[in-house]
């Protein structure tokens, strides 16, 4: 069961309509190492998932990223709102305004759209857990490059909210590596 | 920005901090050791959660779906404004 609650988990505040911007920022809305790839990867590895805290771990950082998920949907429609399909297609999101008009997608910078080969679910807690490493890593890479590439100081501060996200996460699913490693040297001795 | 808006969006930020803080300590405690500290700042940061949420539904409904927070009239859940609307 999932509950919504009516705020974001960070304000998110936005200076001014930009596209180009919004065209990168949409990766992380339903790119390859974006926050619905993030959400649907954790949430899905906990069944098979032997180990209790990290069970715990991946249901809590799998709900966070739904958080995350409604703060990157609120930049990109604030960044997008009242653009004129002429704007769209000066800033090449032509195809997007054919398509989705001003509505939000689950695509990645070049427009594809979200695959759930995106992620995996080997069914090997240390698999798993390299997994998500790499995906929290992957996601504070691509936070950077957003970051490079935007010149509002309000989006930049969300985005850098976001990276920071990234690195705890990665830091606790080494913790529970750490966890399933133990589990996995002990059965050696039974 | 009119004083319901900025005091909505004083309500709001002050809940999120306190939100944020108990997020970063629900992980934690997922892959650590309970220490007794950590456990008391949690739930002393649980109830000023509480007081906040209480505080913001007295002045603009509810914050939560299915009844996780109480009902009013006329409907909050309705009229008030949708984060991506702030």
């Amino acid at each position: 069961m999932w509950i919504y609650e009516k705020k974001l988990q960070y304000p998110v505040r936005v200076e001014k309509c930009d596209l180009t911007l919004a065209k990168y920022l949409i990766t992380q809305y339903g790119g390859p190492d974006g926050e619905l790839s993030a959400a649907l990867r954790y949430l899905n590895q906990r069944y098979s998932m032997p180990n209790r805290k990290a069970m715990a771990l991946l249901t809590d950082i799998g709900t966070e990223e739904f958080a995350h998920l409604e703060i990157i949907a609120t930049l990109v429609h604030k960044l997008i709102k009242g653009a004129t399909p002429e704007q769209m297609q000066a800033a090449g999101l032509a195809s997007h305004f054919a398509d989705h008009e001003h509505a939000l997608f689950y695509v990645d910078a070049e427009g594809h759209p979200w695959t759930a080969e995106y992620i995996q679910a080997k069914g090997d807690p240390i698999a798993d857990l390299h997994e998500d490493i790499a995906a929290e890593e992957k996601a504070r890479a691509t936070y950077e490059a957003l970051i490079a590439l935007s010149d509002d100081s309000g989006v930049k501060d969300a985005l850098r909210f976001l990276r920071e996200r990234e690195i705890v996460h990665s830091q606790r699913f080494s913790e529970a590596l750490v966890l399933v490693r133990e589990d996995k040297e002990q059965q050696k001795f039974f | 920005m009119n004083e319901r808006d900025t005091l909505l969006r004083r309500l709001i930020f002050d809940l999120q901090k306190v939100s944020f803080a108990l997020v970063e300590l629900q992980l934690y405690l997922d892959t650590n050791e309970a220490d007794p500290q950590v456990i008391h700042d949690f739930n002393q940061l649980s109830e000023l959660q509480n007081n906040l949420k209480r505080r913001y539904e007295t002045e603009f409904g509810p914050l939560l779906q299915y009844g996780y927070s109480p009902a009013e009239y006329p409907q909050g859940w309705v009229e008030n404004p949708w984060p991506w609307e702030l």
